[in-house]
């Protein structure tokens, strides 16, 4: 975590996820849509269109929250969002800043023989893109 | 579809090799068999979401070289998965001339990726080039009074761009299930995630969402549900097992891959059917049997 901690003095915070996911946090609203229709914001401390409007706010401990683990980016928000924010790929981006500093959080070596035995190569193949570096 | 190659996927070589064989012998006894493509490999599972980086593409688009050297005109895939990272990396490639560049200039060893492959799921080609009313005139087992649930899960509909039916209303799964005499059972949750990859390091997350899918499908009355997902197979069988010996009842949910289900109807390879699916299916009368 320490790594991340450098990003308080990193202003360009909220730049950065919209160069990574290529949206634009500004045309959210916040009507909550995507947080009715998330299948997984029950989980989330942090919920879906919450955490768009800390993006707005360019408060990068927003970063801290798990919501960027939980989404499964399953896109029920992103069909129905009536301004076209596609909340997956901030999501995305927020992982992508801890996974390109090599916080990873699934660790391969620590998965027992069972699981790697039960678990289909397309659960681990997914799985490994969406949560190592 | 002559001009079509298939595109398996690791799932339909491993743990849904019953959803390749009943996929196969379906398309046989249409008289459109599935013909592979050469050398294909993974296409990367999940589509990638970021927008600066292109290495994650190049796996898709090395499978449309693939298809493009052997003058397919389309890649045709059974799993979800593979069909969503394929399709959504086609569209994001061919959108912008530099990306294209980019990707093809990085893969020098292969030729250029001229940015012409369709990409389509086999329901599509059931749907738009078959046609459900010519599946319907061969069905020689009629599933009739067989209550079927579909689910479509996430990838075959969403994003809308790509996907194959309307996201928020899909009839195609249904139509599917009339066209083989069998009824469509409506529920809930029919394209509401069953949790995914997250089955890895989050299994009690996954089994919650699935157990949520499978109770709104039973209560609505189904004994059978369909899917095209390997994933959502392994969550949700997994999660039926769960599920099943706290079920106050004797209800049964067989969940099967969707061509599993035509199979049955056209009296061809099925792969492994679940026991409660055998039974299901042991009482119903072929039309050979119904004629005096």
């Amino acid at each position: 975590m320490s790594a991340l901690m450098e990003l308080e003095h990193f202003a360009g915070f909220r730049e950065r996820v919209e160069m990574l996911s290529g949206e634009n946090v500004f045309a959210c609203y916040q009507c909550g849509m995507c947080t009715a229709g998330c299948s997984f914001a029950d989980e989330m401390d942090v919920l879906p269109h919450q955490v768009i409007r800390q993006l707005q706010l360019n408060n990068w401990k927003v970063l801290e929250s798990n919501a960027k683990w939980i989404c499964a980016s399953c896109l029920n928000c992103q069909t129905r969002c009536p301004k076209g924010v596609d909340l997956s790929k901030l999501m995305e981006a927020m992982r992508q800043i801890y996974l390109r500093q090599q916080l990873d959080q699934v660790e391969i070596t620590q998965l027992s023989a069972d699981q790697i035995r039960c678990l289909p190569q397309i659960a681990l193949v997914a799985s490994f893109r969406k949560k190592t570096g | 579809m002559n001009n079509t190659a298939y595109f398996p996927g690791c799932s339909l070589k491993a743990e849904a090799g019953d959803y390749e064989r009943s996929a196969a012998a379906v398309m046989e006894a249409l008289g459109q068999p599935l013909e592979e493509l050469e050398r294909w490999t993974c296409c990367g599972t999940v589509y990638s979401l970021t927008d600066d980086d292109l290495m994650h593409q190049m796996a898709t688009v090395r499978n449309l070289i693939r298809a493009q050297e052997c003058g397919a005109e389309e890649i045709v895939t059974l799993c979800s998965m593979c069909f969503n990272t394929l399709k959504r990396s086609k569209v994001f490639i061919e959108q912008d001339a530099a990306r294209l560049e980019t990707v093809n200039a990085f893969m020098d060893e292969e030729p250029d990726y001229e940015g012409d492959v369709e990409v389509v799921h086999l329901l599509e080609i059931l749907r738009d080039q078959v046609g459900f009313e010519s599946i319907e005139g061969r069905v020689t087992r009629p599933l009739s009074g067989l209550r079927v649930a579909p689910y479509y899960g996430c990838t075959l509909l969403r994003p809308r761009e790509i996907g194959i039916d309307e996201p928020d209303t899909p009839t195609i799964l249904q139509d599917f299930i009339r066209t083989l005499w069998a009824t469509p059972v409506e529920f809930a949750f029919q394209a509401e995630c069953c949790g995914t990859y997250q089955i890895v390091d989050a299994p009690e997350l996954v089994l919650e969402k699935s157990h949520r899918i499978l109770n709104s499908a039973m209560r609505a009355g189904a004994e059978i549900m369909i899917t095209s997902c390997p994933l959502c197979m392994h969550n949700l069988r997994l999660a039926y097992e769960e599920l099943r010996s706290s079920l106050p009842d004797k209800r049964e949910l067989s969940i099967v891959y969707w061509t599993q289900l035509a199979a049955i109807a056209l009296e061809v390879e099925t792969g492994e059917l679940p026991t409660s699916m055998g039974k299901l299916v042991e009482g119903l009368p072929t039309t050979m049997e119904l004629v005096p």
